[in-house]
């Protein structure tokens, strides 16, 4: 009946009707700070001009995305003052009501339209190996569920309340508009997507590279490496004009009154520590744990001084800068250097042995999570821009739905402590659950008639994470210890995790890696 | 399943919280009765042992984790973030444990079901019944009553008649309103009595049923089965008509705001006026009873499983239209036998639990559950409309109304287009539904009705419930042996 008639494509409405239901349904949750963040915000573009939108302070939380976004809060706070005016008084701290509530949070759900239609899009490049009968076992049915229902983005956006959902359509957008060979379109709108929210920095050498590589060279030789005299002019000046155009439409305005100095000072905070209040799972996470056992190591042997150690514990909550005491300390300049360092390899990867689109979103997680691995103040959000793209990595290739599955289960675990209220605890548990499950199985099943997706050793690190979990929530809390130690659960989750994401990183690398050197091989 | 977040309705849940109190800090004997200790007008203990067993039960794990839950007298209107979060574990607990592998299993038992993918489809869409996620998990119920019910309806369908008795006692000594359900039990046990021939093996299944029934009935009493004064008092509790009781219910107008054909009615002319209580309830009576018999002798000359099904929803339904002291929430006795037979009649299945939800509106508003109401009954009928196609199984024959059809054709000849005409009836039903309840969310009433909208609701509720009870008396009257003839042929 009508199921068929549709073309098939119902099931696809039916998945994201479904989820924006459980928006719905989440609205009355738990939202953090991040919510007055956005209050915030909704009423400084409101109410001020722009040449005092980035000079604003009456509250801590000062805009701190580029103006695009801030352009964004603007249209919505036109639409705001239907719902409650009262929100947009920039001196309501901390004002809330059931209207703001609601409208903040049916915004979200609202954005994610562009999210949704981005799954769409991205649904249409991935073709499976096989057709198969059942749409339950289509690659785009399961990648369509992984990344509508993604556990991680759920809790991020619709509980703990950021507006991550159109983002992540954009850049999705962009990715699939490269898959179809429509380049413009993707550079467009990874620029603007670069001047919504400005972490997405991080995946840019990807996009640079690729565009340069595939675009401005339009031809290869016929062992696949770069034609030099294919150099085509025409399409670096229209990429060029592209991106500066983008640029002029959103620095223009504060360029021309002189503010760009404090535009950047407000995007890039450097005065922040080298880590978030909850270690996000990096390899700064391990290092200072590390720094940490040395110290305490070293107390017990007496080799360190006492009086020499400063008192502030890095895991009291306080963001600041630190020093360490047994390793030597981390600086900005550090941290960008081994982020560069560690994102060259791919980057070279993709410049001698394009391998197409493919090519390109491996590189692009890499990046992502390359500079997550080394970045200054790392937020564990940022895994999700590592996870996402790899959702579509993963339906097509074996291996990568191995590496999936470890990273999106360290990832989305990390992210527990972001809800901590106990009223979320139920909720937050039952959906990663229904998460995990279906993303193992449909991938099993998926890739059943190749090798097991994860050996022996991961599977037990990951089945870990259930008694880690059970420690952390139910029996800590019990014990005596929760008044002197209130962070361990936090040092345990980040450093378990991190083991886990810095697993799957050195994986994938090793993979892309040794993928493109027998291709290389196979060519010659 | 989400209920964190959702603000419980102090009544309810302080009534449970309450008899944990109870349960947990007297002893038995004091259960029941009005004490110093035990003030029987604050939320008194009106429900039979088991739900008093389990309170009991839920007391002692709340004492292991926070004492001060169930402090006697101390704890009295107490609430806290972990507290809500313990009750609303404990129903979701009772969920899992009991109502959703009844439903699963029920799904998969099916005849009609072969496959595991209709299966789990159809074990969704009950699952997804908003009436009772709502009720449950919003205002604060525990569905184990239901849930056993429901076993023991599992337990019949696979003839195992003893076991199916048990479940449903342990139902009905969970809440006495399982008595709605219970006329349909044992009618469809006593015709399978007879059809094995009284002399025989019929009667020796009778007494094994009767006995088992008062094994369980025993067991469930047995801590009062000390002296007569002990099962006087909690009979007292369970079933009001003591005089002074009576008739503070009698005097009292029934709320306008109730689904029910007296409350309905009083809207109009104010019934207690013209006659006197005693005769109002024997008229209840009357009309109940009256409208089940023709079901109930059915079931009994002819049992058939899919008849004792029909039986129990408009047995079910009988009592909720005519009977006096109504709930609101009694009206999910009814929904989760129709859930039961969603795969038989999806079309008309979804339109009464649509109505059944859309009926408990104003109870739903009150505990400030609207968005839940809204989103779960769309995503509810997403879900029918999706699995079942139901717009396609509108003819008379998927209606189930063909043999009423076949002996009818001599007299009316628009069957032609009743699909059309019964799609258009569904559409116009439900927009009316969603616009009342916009309505009763957004709009202030009038000064003159402030009621105006409950009452719309509970008369446009009572008149589809009339409806729906004429449609399932037809189809089990005109359900003959046909039926398995016809299952052969489709």
């Amino acid at each position: 009946g009508r199921v068929m008639a549709a073309g098939g494509r119902s099931w696809f409405r039916a998945l994201a009707l479904g989820v924006s239901f459980l928006k719905c349904l989440l609205i009355p949750a738990y939202y953090s700070t991040d919510f007055e963040v956005h209050r915030n915000w909704l009423a400084i573009t409101h109410n001020l001009p722009l040449s005092q939108w980035y000079y604003e302070a009456t509250s801590e939380w000062t805009l701190d995305y580029p103006p695009f976004f801030a352009w964004f809060e603007y249209a919505l706070s036109h639409v705001a003052k239907y719902f409650d005016p009262k929100m947009l008084v920039i001196e309501n701290l901390n004002y809330t009501s059931r209207a703001t509530i609601f409208f903040q949070r049916f915004s979200v759900i609202f954005t994610d339209i562009l999210f949704i239609y981005a799954v769409r899009e991205c649904c249409r490049c991935v073709n499976g190996k096989r057709a198969a009968k059942d749409v339950l076992e289509k690659p785009t049915f399961i990648l369509a569920v992984l990344l509508l229902w993604n556990f991680g983005l759920l809790i991020v956006d619709h509980i703990h309340f950021q507006y991550n959902g159109f983002l992540f359509g954009l850049m999705l957008l962009s990715v699939a508009r490269l898959c179809q060979k429509r380049y413009l379109e993707g550079a467009l709108l990874f620029a603007v997507l670069l001047h919504f929210k400005h972490i997405y920095i991080y995946v840019a050498p990807a996009y640079g590279i690729y565009l340069l590589r595939s675009y401005c060279f339009t031809a290869n030789n016929a062992d696949g490496s770069l034609k030099w005299r294919s150099f085509s002019l025409l399409h670096v000046t229209l990429l060029g004009l592209i991106v500066s155009l983008v640029s002029a439409l959103s620095l223009g305005p504060f360029i021309v009154l002189g503010q760009l100095p404090q535009v950047i000072s407000r995007l890039f905070p450097f005065k922040r520590g080298l880590c978030h209040a909850y270690w996000a799972p990096n390899f700064w996470a391990l290092y200072n744990a590390m720094d940490k056992a040395l110290t305490i190591f070293g107390l017990k042997c007496n080799f360190l001084d006492p009086t020499k150690i400063p008192k502030a514990s890095m895991t009291g909550g306080l963001v600041q800068e630190f020093q360490h005491t047994v390793l030597p300390s981390v600086t900005p300049l550090a941290t960008l250097s081994c982020t560069f360092i560690s994102i060259l390899p791919s980057v070279f990867c993709l410049w001698f042995k394009p391998q197409g689109p493919r090519g390109f979103l491996q590189c692009l997680v890499l990046c992502a999570l390359s500079s997550f691995m080394f970045g200054w103040h790392v937020h564990e959000k940022a895994i999700l821009l590592a996870i996402l793209p790899l959702s579509l990595l993963s339906v097509q290739r074996a291996k990568d739905a191995g590496i999936y599955l470890i990273l999106t289960t360290t990832g989305h675990f990390s992210l527990f402590p972001l809800l901590f209220t106990p009223a979320e605890l139920p909720i937050k548990i039952l959906l990663m659950l229904l998460f995990t499950v279906y993303s193992f199985s449909s991938l099993k099943s998926l890739f059943r008639r190749e090798r097991p997706l994860l050996n022996w050793l991961e599977t037990i690190y990951l089945v870990q994470l259930v008694p880690l979990e059970i420690f952390c929530e139910i029996i800590f809390p019990l014990t005596p210890w929760k008044q002197h130690f209130p962070f361990v659960p936090l040092l345990l989750t980040s450093v378990y995790c991190a083991l886990g994401v810095a697993y799957a990183w050195l994986k994938l690398y090793i993979s892309v890696l040794t993928e493109r050197i027998s291709v290389r091989q196979k060519a010659e | 399943f989400l209920g964190a977040g959702k603000p419980p309705m102090y009544g309810d849940y302080e009534a449970q919280r309450h008899w944990q109190e109870v349960t947990y800090n007297l002893p038995i004997r004091q259960w029941y009765f009005n004490t110093s200790d035990n003030n029987l007008q604050y939320w008194g203990l009106d429900y039979p042992p088991l739900t008093a067993y389990h309170s009991f039960l839920c007391a002692y794990i709340a004492k292991l984790i926070n004492p001060d839950w169930i402090a006697l007298h101390t704890s009295q209107g107490y609430e806290s973030q972990p507290h809500k979060l313990f009750m609303r574990t404990t129903v979701f607990v009772a969920d899992l444990l009991i109502y959703i592998p009844a439903v699963i299993l029920y799904c998969f038992s099916l005849k009609e079901t072969s496959t595991k993918k209709k299966a789990s489809i159809s074990a969704l869409c009950i699952l997804l019944y908003p009436g009772l996620i709502l009720i449950d998990h919003g205002h604060f119920q525990y569905p184990l009553s239901l849930g056993f019910a429901l076993w023991g309806v599992l337990y019949l369908s696979y003839d195992w008649d003893l076991l199916g008795s048990v479940a449903f006692c342990l139902a009905l000594n969970y809440k006495q309103m399982e008595l709605y359900h219970s006329l349909p039990f044992f009618c469809y046990l006593l015709g399978k009595c007879f059809k094995k021939g009284l002399k025989g093996k019929g009667l020796v299944l009778l007494t094994k049923i009767a006995g088992t029934v008062v094994v369980s009935f025993a067991v469930c009493w047995l801590p009062f089965c000390t002296d007569m004064e002990q099962i006087m008092q909690v009979l007292r509790r369970l079933f009001p008509i003591d005089r002074g009781l009576f008739e503070a219910c009698m005097f009292s107008s029934p709320p306008p705001h109730l689904a029910n054909i007296w409350c309905s009615l009083s809207v109009l002319i104010k019934i207690k006026n013209i006659i006197s209580p005693q005769i109002q309830l024997k008229l209840s009576f009357a009309v109940t009873f009256l409208s089940l018999l023709p079901t109930c002798i059915k079931l009994t000359v002819q049992p058939s499983l899919r008849g004792f099904k029909f039986a129990l929803v408009s047995c079910a339904l009988s009592f909720f239209l005519f009977s006096f002291q109504v709930h609101e929430k009694s009206i999910l006795l009814v929904s989760i036998p129709v859930c039961l037979i969603i795969n038989e009649i999806p079309f008309m299945a979804t339109w009464f639990l649509l109505v059944s939800t859309f009926s408990m509106l104003p109870l739903l508003l009150k505990d400030g559950l609207l968005l839940a109401y809204a989103v779960t009954t769309l995503a509810f009928l997403l879900a029918c409309v999706a699995s079942f196609s139901i717009f396609e199984k509108t003819s008379a024959e998927d209606l189930q109304l063909k043999q009423f059809s076949v002996s009818l054709k001599g007299y009316v000849s628009w069957f032609k287009s009743f699909p059309k005409i019964v799609r258009s009836l569904f559409l116009l039903s439900v927009t009316l539904m969603g616009v009342l309840s916009l309505m009763s969310a957004a709009v202030h009433p009038p000064q003159r009705l402030p009621d105006l909208f409950p009452v719309s609701v509970s008369i446009i509720s009572c008149l589809h419930f009339l409806l729906f009870l004429v449609y399932f008396n037809v189809v089990i009257l005109w359900d003959s042996k046909n039926s398995r003839s016809q299952k052969k042929i489709s």
